[in-house]
């Protein structure tokens, strides 16, 4: 390229193109590891934008928001800070499943992320419209802005969300741009391709906000936050926080009707979307089609903040004309004056084939050009904030030079994410689902810090606060389990009336408060209540209990990873020619060459890939690595 | 590092009757233990390595299944490098089955295509010169068991299967539903239901698995064409062979348009005897069977009983029958033994340059020595030479227990108030092992369900 002309106007280890919730944590984690970062967006009034519902967390998505956390991402910190409404959800369903999930005050949300990015060491924020990704040799050098300067780089992270060649819907009416009256980016899509990135069409949609003055909350049911404080990060202490209710309403058979008298005018009846919607976050117009028998739909309603009147209409995403949404919504109970203040909008835009990336979410044919979130044809804040940080890890591991960080599916649903993305691709936004993971038990969300925090201390985003805190608590945690062990009572009539005046089973042998403690009837604040044990702070003793109480369960789980890591732990060479390969069928060799796996473990698990498939490449890294030691040599 | 143990049939040795069953891995030798009694009345665990002992198979209520000769091979000194037992059993196909199951009831699991094989490469018993013939035998083995396992299931027996998963992918997606959205209009899940369509799902597996010693889940069969002129005498050796028991007839897709196929239970050895409505249709009809069909027939079949009549001469359609026997595993009927031989014994063998039975159809003589014809053609190596049907038939039904002990654990974590996200766990690995019998993979199903059963979205 021809730079002679052309104004260099900076030059960093790594920029990041696009502040939504994977930039922010891409960008925040790379300079935090030291690199020098450059975070690029649309408008510095939008960073952190939450443009769909204002929530965070839930199942599989509040686990991830607590992985990023534990790793020092920065998602869980600020939604402690900013949201108005914690519920703790599943806590009668098993300790793997229990799921945090708040409400946002989306501007303060926003307006904290944007301090924390705009304060913090390594990093420049700046409001630019990249056009062009620039890569010579098949290495990324930088970007360039529509205004033309160029941003020198050793490595691009792309989190373009759902701006590239955004085209908005609603009803009849389309118009370029992205989510929220945004602008789209018409030209980097174009930019990649040309730099041989397959791309795909996506869309996905958003409800109406109504005004909260014209709802009637009498008709609904109130809907509280815990009234236990919770928190979503592993360094947050609050203890109290002012929680703002949502409501709850339905629709009924008079909505019903208007939606299907209008059906022909709906976008995605008429053939104006023509990208891939998400199955899980259907439009109202898509559900009553797919539901016709369903007499009635609930919606939410949630407050977008403290200091806005605007309400999100969650589970009532719409691309009707404005005329068939207001009339619709004045059917529910509840809103039948209400006022629209933004209409429901469906949105289309361009993302890649995941399957292009390998597990570090780097390119596999264009060095040092990372992407992550909604661009990888992902769904959702939480998605795209766990890729972000991973890509932002990566990235600076690349230009150091280190080994890169490549979460397991047995380690995280982080893992899980990004190993189904990069192996399996996707053929619709992809969600997060507790049931996508096989080893829910041991990626529950209480030890997202255990599992976690020592691969971030090691790729240096975990600083001495928090890695002084995690120390500690483990220590707790094993002295805690080692006197429970070692400490046990015997079967005297004294011990007998205590245990049965408790509502517990006499013990007949001498036993530990480890196996006491297993049995379902009791916990550890009824055993601490009769004896005299050590007192635990609340996150050691949910530990202990859950460690001894699913111990049985948990340890079937291990043996299962046990058995898998074998072949996760097989590593085949980046530039392994499957052609070299002998044996192989050709359905599997031609999947091989498509995805090119890391290891034998993610070979296994590409459709397509046969069991002989998996022993034949066993048998062949055996032979090369026996080649290599010189035994072919000997046997000459 | 010894891996998880094996077991399956090694390939006979070309003596009928004698079948060897070989287990590999850590545990080997325990299972071993467990369900072999040396005659001099010490454990196996007593001998040294590279013993033969004489002793008995016996059962889990110690009956003795068979009279057979454990051999020890212990690690690093044998084939896989791991410790491995032999067992040669002696007294036929029933016993070497029942042997088999026991090693799968003892927690050894079926060997893939070519296991034993692999484990010998990688842990360095056999030299680089011979990986690729290694990964020759691995794919090979591994297509043709997988055809196997889950090409040749009746209909009946992989839609029931089919049903089974059906129905407990049904209380996965509820469960599932639940956990993942939990604020969406998923109906509370009520555990009692979830137990008693579990139960349902049980009791059906027992019923089924109970049958399975008799062969009837898997109906694979060794693909059987019964060919020879009209009016020799194949509809009444089809129906001689068919009355041990009437089996099932399937339609298969495939095969000739109104070819029906019956499945017949020849001492052990499953027969799946090809254009059974052909062979009854052209009997009774004085008509040209077709060398055309004769000839398709044969090369669809991996065994060929040909009949000739022997009460009267050759001739030309005979000859012609006899030429597509060429190279093909056949046996060869002289029939209607009771009546005036004009065709002898000799005279066919001078022919076809192999054995002749001389059998009478119509006064059922000579049927045991086709039986144990059959069986040497079988375990005798000379046919199929990997696994015989009634392997797969043990495979599948191990598979069935083992989902069954998952099915189980659900109910017990019911009973004993766990959470819904442990029901869940027992149900899917229940489910995922159904699976292994249908060769339905682990894809998007569960997600799949949800999203079509629920009604779920923001």
């Amino acid at each position: 390229m021809d730079n002679k002309n052309v104004f260099v106007a900076g030059n960093y280890d790594v920029i990041v193109v696009g502040a939504g919730h994977a930039g922010v944590e891409a960008a925040l984690a790379a300079a935090r590891i030291g690199c020098n970062t450059l975070l690029t967006t649309l408008s510095m009034d939008n960073i952190a934008m939450m443009p769909c519902n204002p929530s965070v967390g839930g199942p599989a998505k509040g686990h991830l928001v607590r992985e990023l956390d534990a790793l020092g991402g920065e998602m869980g910190v600020n939604a402690d800070k900013t949201c108005i409404q914690f519920r703790m959800l599943n806590t009668g369903k098993g300790p793997a499943v229990h799921a945090l999930r708040a409400q946002a005050d989306k501007k303060l949300y926003q307006f904290t992320m944007k301090e924390t990015c705009e304060n913090t060491e390594n990093l420049d924020v700046k409001q630019l419209l990249i056009d062009k990704l620039l890569v010579e040799d098949g290495k990324v050098t930088g970007v360039q802005s529509e205004t033309g300067e160029i941003y020198q780089a050793k490595a691009v992270i792309m989190a373009t969300g759902t701006y590239l060649k955004g085209r908005i819907i609603i009803g009849e009416h389309t118009y370029e741009g992205g989510p929220a009256g945004q602008r789209a980016a018409v030209k980097f899509s174009d930019s990649i391709k040309e730099a041989g990135v397959k791309l795909m069409r996506f869309k996905t949609g958003t409800p109406a906000r109504v005004d909260a003055r014209t709802l009637d909350y009498s008709k609904m049911e109130i809907q509280p936050g815990d009234t236990a404080c919770r928190n979503f990060s592993f360094m947050s202490d609050e203890v109290t926080r002012e929680q703002i209710p949502c409501y709850l309403t339905y629709t009924n058979e008079e909505t019903h009707k208007i939606l299907r008298d209008n059906m022909e005018r709906a976008p995605m009846a008429n053939g104006i979307i023509e990208g891939i919607g998400p199955r899980y976050c259907p439009s109202i117009e898509t559900k009553i089609l797919r539901f016709p028998d369903k007499e009635r739909h609930q919606l939410f309603l949630e407050p977008e903040g403290r200091h806005t009147n605007e309400v999100y209409v969650q589970g009532m995403s719409t691309s009707m004309p404005m005329d068939v949404q207001l009339e619709f919504l004045r059917t529910i109970p509840g809103l039948e004056n209400a006022k629209v203040m933004r209409a429901g909008y469906a949105i289309e835009y361009d993302c890649i084939d995941p399957t292009q990336l390998k597990p570090t979410l780097e390119f596999k044919n264009i060095q040092g050009f990372f992407s992550a979130g909604q661009a990888n044809g992902t769904s959702g804040y939480e998605e795209a904030a766990a890729q972000g940080i991973i890509a932002g890890i990566n990235a600076a591991m690349f230009i150091k030079g280190e080994e890169p960080l490549i979460l397991k599916r047995s380690e995280a649903y982080i893992g899980v994410l990004i190993d189904d993305l990069v192996t399996k691709g996707t053929n619709e936004p992809y969600r997060i689902m507790t049931s996508r993971a096989e080893y829910r038990l041991l990626l529950r969300q209480d030890n997202a810090d255990q599992r976690l925090t020592p691969l971030g201390r090691r790729v240096g985003l975990v600083k001495d606060d928090r890695w002084a805190r995690f120390t500690a608590k483990q220590t707790a945690i094993k002295e805690a389990l080692a006197f429970l062990e070692n400490n046990s009572i015997n079967p005297t009539q004294e011990i007998t009336d205590k245990l049965t005046g408790a509502g517990i089973d006499p013990i007949r042998n001498a036993t530990s408060f480890y196996d006491l403690l297993r049995r379902p009837a009791v916990d550890y604040d009824k055993l601490a209540g009769l004896f005299d044990l050590p007192e635990l702070a609340p996150e050691v003793k949910q530990q202990v209990e859950i460690t001894i109480t699913y111990e049985g369960y948990i340890k079937k789980q291990l043996e299962q990873v046990e058995r898998m890591e074998k072949l996760e732990e097989k590593l085949l060479p980046e530039n392994l020619n499957y052609d070299d390969v002998p044996s192989l069928r050709d359905e599997g060799r031609e999947k091989l060459k498509a995805i090119r796996p890391r290891s034998v473990g993610q070979a296994s698990r590409i459709s397509g890939v046969s069991p002989a498939d998996i022993s034949v490449l066993l048998i062949w890294l055996e032979q090369q690595q026996r080649l290599k030691a010189g035994e072919g040599k000997a046997d000459v | 590092m010894q891996g998880d143990t094996i077991s399956a049939i090694a390939t006979a040795q070309g003596e009928g009757g004698i079948g060897i069953i070989r287990l590999s891995g850590g545990e080997a030798l325990t299972v071993a233990d467990k369900m072999f009694r040396p005659a001099s009345g010490k454990s196996i665990l007593d001998y040294p390595s590279h013993r033969a002992v004489y002793g008995t198979v016996v059962d889990e209520e110690g009956r003795t299944v068979d009279e057979a000769m454990a051999i020890i091979m212990k690690a690093p000194h044998s084939y896989t490098r791991e410790d491995v037992v032999e067992l040669q059993c002696h007294g036929g196909v029933m016993p070497l089955r029942k042997t088999l199951a026991l090693t799968y009831a003892y927690g050894a699991r079926p060997a893939e295509g070519g296991e034993f094989t692999k484990r010998a490469f990688l842990n360095g018993r056999l030299d680089l010169s011979q990986a690729q013939a290694v990964m020759d035998i691995i794919t090979a083995k591994t297509d043709r068991s997988l055809k196997m396992a889950t090409g040749h299931l009746t209909g009946q027996f992989s839609a029931q299967i089919k049903e089974w998963r059906h129905e407990i992918l049904g209380q996965i997606a509820h469960l599932e539903a639940a956990i993942d959205f939990p604020e969406d209009e998923v109906d509370d899940v009520v555990t009692e239901e979830v137990s008693d369509k579990v139960s349902e799902v049980r009791q059906n597996i027992a019923k089924f698995l109970k049958t399975a010693g008799t062969g009837r889940i898997l109906r694979e069969g060794l693909m059987t064409a019964i060919v020879g002129k009209p009016n020799v005498g194949k509809s009444s050796l089809l129906n001689a062979l068919l009355q041990e028991e009437r089996a099932i007839v399937t339609d298969i897709p495939g095969t000739t348009r109104d070819s029906i196929e019956e499945y017949a239970n020849v001492g052990g050895v499953p027969l799946r005897i090809i254009d059974t409505a052909g062979i009854r249709a052209t009997e009774d009809v004085v008509e040209r069977i077709g060398v055309e069909k004769a000839r398709q027939m044969v090369n669809e079949a991996a065994l060929v009983l040909a009949l000739f009549d022997g009460s009267r001469p050759l001739d030309k359609e005979d000859e012609e029958i006899l030429e597509l026997l060429q190279g093909r595993e056949a046996i060869v009927l002289l029939n209607k033994s009771d009546l005036a031989p004009v065709v002898t014994a000799a005279m066919l063998q001078n022919k076809t340059k192999t054995a002749v039975l001389e059998i009478s159809t119509k006064e059922q003589h000579g049927l045991d020595a086709l039986t144990a014809a059959i069986q040497d053609k079988v375990y005798g190596g000379q046919v199929m030479t990997d696994e015989g049907s009634f392997v797969s038939d043990e495979r599948q039904a191990n598979i069935l227990r083992q989902a069954d002990s998952h099915l189980a654990a659900a109910l017990n974590t019911i009973e004993a108030g766990m959470g819904l996200d442990f029901i869940s766990i027992d149900l899917r690995s229940a489910w995922e092992k159904l699976g292994e019998i249908t060769g339905e993979t682990v894809g998007e199903d569960i997600i799949d369900e949800i999203f079509s059963k629920f009604c779920i979205g923001k």
